[in-house]
């Protein structure tokens, strides 16, 4: 599903700023992205990564500026079909608390579904039994969550084995967007390093674009591409 | 997985404080639907009692008053309905029959009544029903006795058995007629009403036995039972009487007539309409009785709006989660509903249940105490209607959170502060 050189993330001229501010809180004027990149985007806290990350995700709408995702101009659509956009499309891991702990780890991945009738047909595709727990079966194990775990609370689970869980959910369906927040701040320099193994192989093989948020320099060598966030003298902004 | 089976395993997950809410509202439903169908049995019964006597007639008197004595066999009559103004009245053209009743004594705690056996052919209760005897016969004899169902269960009475009538409402000893033993010749079928409590004798059996009383003590001298049969024991009073007419169009007029008695102060009363009447003076207390119940569901539901709004903060970071697959901003909304509409669902079937026990415990002692049958019907429309608008109140209230949910899930976006 990856024709070569297609754009996939597209931003024009983009400014945020929220109501009250006398500084943009998100300021990028181009930025582009094709389909199997992987960017990361290096930003110390308060330097409006979150608000980034909203934006892309369609939750915030710019000021001014045109976001585009996959040829479609974000600021076009209403809220709700915004949401349905990145249902869809978009693949979210968070720093932390990925997870919902009443669900096991199964219901987790598959949860991702729930609101996307594309995901759903799409994870039925790709697995050879054609449903949805056999998809996401499928992804956890190629990310060395063994089925024993499957089933059980996700509470039970180590704070890497969680992380794991919430690429599973990100990627069940082909997304073509994958957004990482930090996804390793939680995890120590082993597990940090198979979790970014795991996270490349998984969208490589997937011909996902990635875009990854961090403030670890360390993490950058592995990106082709990287951009920097200048730090805002606005520092309310983890308050908003 | 669809919002709602979402909402019934992140319920399942809070089961500890959500079952307290659970039985908050179960409560507050079995009470509103308890009251309600008390309400409805008491009427119910209160109706239920006479039916098809046109006029109840006794000396001047409150109609409520007359009518709580005569058909109740509560409180006492002012005063007594001479032999000959009954027979006036009961010849009269417009009236196709009358059941005297003369009260006043009484056997171990059950009123006794004398009448005549027009009563087993003309009374009706509920729905023009007429008395039916589950045993032995209609008394015939001075000394004979049919006993109301209660009467003869409570007791423990069979055919055959002889019984002794106190005189007056007490069982002081002193007065009690032991010399004029009743032997039971009948036995009522059951009909909830205060014929089930009632001891009944002819009226000449009510006059032999006070042959030898004269102003509610005894004379000096003392007569035995065969004795007494000697006596002429047509009575010289009565304390009421029923009245059939032949017209019921003809009722107001015989009412009046009555009424306008020159030789005898008399009050005639409509039944239903002094039940009507009586009924009006104690419905407050139900309606009080349903407020407080439903204040008591107010309660219930802050409550519960109280434990909702102590999940909201642990609940952000699971909203975020949601919203970051892509559940909209009223999904979340949905999901704070939905798991209330469950809660309270859950609260008004447990209430039901409730009901359902109460009413089964408490059946036999509200019938022996009160003659009220809380027989364990279907919910009527009012009871449906009533859990009907408990559901509606929880999901107003719970739209509160679901509303402050709504604005975080905005303001927080996806990336979420921890």
């Amino acid at each position: 599903m990856t024709s070569e050189r297609r754009e996939v993330v597209g931003l024009e001229g983009v400014r945020f700023r929220w109501p009250g501010r006398a500084e943009d809180t998100v300021s990028i004027d181009e930025l582009h992205l094709d389909a199997g990149e992987h960017l990361f985007v290096r930003g110390s806290s308060g330097s409006g990564k979150t608000t980034l990350l909203n934006l892309l995700c369609g939750v915030h709408t710019p000021s001014s500026g045109t976001i585009r995702l996959l040829g479609t101009d974000l600021s076009t659509l209403s809220a709700g079909r915004r949401d349905q956009f990145r249902a869809d499309h978009v693949g979210v891991v968070f720093q932390q608390f990925n997870l919902l702990p009443y669900l096991s780890t199964l219901e987790n991945v598959t949860l991702a579904c729930s609101f996307s009738g594309r995901k759903t047909s799409n994870a039925g595709e790709s697995a050879q039994s054609g449903d949805v727990k056999a998809s996401a079966r499928q992804l956890l194990e190629s990310l060395n969550l063994s089925p024993e775990l499957h089933r059980a609370p996700v509470n039970k689970l180590s704070v890497g084995q969680q992380q794991r869980v919430a690429v599973a959910r990100a990627l069940i369906g082909g997304p073509e967007i994958l957004i990482a927040d930090e996804p390793t701040s939680a995890l120590d320099a082993d597990n940090r390093d198979r979790f970014m193994d795991l996270l490349f192989r998984e969208t490589e093989a997937k011909g996902c674009t990635l875009i990854f948020v961090s403030h670890d320099p360390q993490l950058a060598e592995r990106f082709e591409r990287t951009i920097e966030l200048d730090p805002i003298v606005d520092e309310s902004e983890g308050a908003a | 997985m669809t919002l709602l089976l979402i909402a019934l395993k992140s319920a399942r997950f809070r089961k500890t404080s959500l079952l307290l809410t659970v039985l908050t509202i179960a409560i507050s439903a079995t009470l509103l639907l308890g009251v309600d169908k008390i309400r409805k049995e008491s009427r119910e019964s209160l109706f239920n009692t006479v039916s098809g006597t046109d006029l109840i007639v006794g000396a001047r008197s409150s109609p409520t008053n007359l009518l709580l004595y005569s058909v109740f066999r509560i409180g006492n009559a002012t005063n007594n309905v001479s032999w000959e103004t009954y027979e006036s009245i009961a010849e009269q053209e417009e009236v196709a029959w009358t059941i005297p009743i003369s009260l006043g004594d009484s056997h171990r705690g059950f009123r006794v009544m004398g009448t005549s056996t027009d009563y087993f052919d003309f009374y009706r209760y509920g729905n023009k029903k007429a008395l039916t005897l589950d045993s032995g016969e209609r008394f015939d004899d001075v000394y004979d006795t049919v006993l109301g169902a209660d009467v003869a269960r409570e007791l423990g009475y069979e055919i055959g058995d002889e019984i002794i009538v106190s005189h007056g409402i007490t069982d002081a000893d002193f007065a009690a007629h032991d010399d004029k033993p009743f032997t039971v010749v009948g036995i009522f079928d059951r009909t909830g009403t205060p014929v089930d409590r009632t001891v009944h004798v002819s009226l000449a059996g009510i006059e032999a036995i006070h042959i030898d009383f004269r102003d509610g003590g005894r004379t000096g001298v003392q007569l035995d039972a065969d004795q007494a049969l000697l006596f002429d024991l047509t009575p010289t009073s009565i304390t009421a009487f029923m009245v059939g007419l032949e017209n019921r169009a003809q009722t107001f007029q015989v009412q009046r007539q009555i009424n306008d008695l020159q030789t005898e102060p008399m009050s005639a009363i409509l039944p239903g309409a002094t039940l009507s009447e009586f009924w009006r003076t104690i419905s407050p207390v139900e309606q009080l009785l349903f407020v407080i119940s439903g204040f008591v569901l107010v309660a219930g539901l802050l409550g519960m709006l109280t434990t909702i709004l102590s999940t909201l903060n642990e609940r952000r970071r699971e909203i975020a989660v949601l919203r970051a697959i892509g559940a909209r901003a009223r999904h979340v909304v949905m999901l704070i509903v939905l798991e209330t509409l469950l809660v309270v669902t859950a609260g008004c079937v447990l209430g039901v249940a409730m009901l359902y026990g109460l009413m089964a415990i408490a059946r036999p002692i509200v019938a022996r105490r009160f003659g009220v049958d809380l027989a364990a019907t279907w919910l009527d429309s009012t009871q449906l209607g009533i859990l009907g608008a408990v559901v509606a109140g929880a999901v107003l209230v719970a739209l509160i959170p679901g509303f402050i949910a709504y604005r975080r899930s905005i303001q927080d976006g996806l990336a979420l502060k921890v």
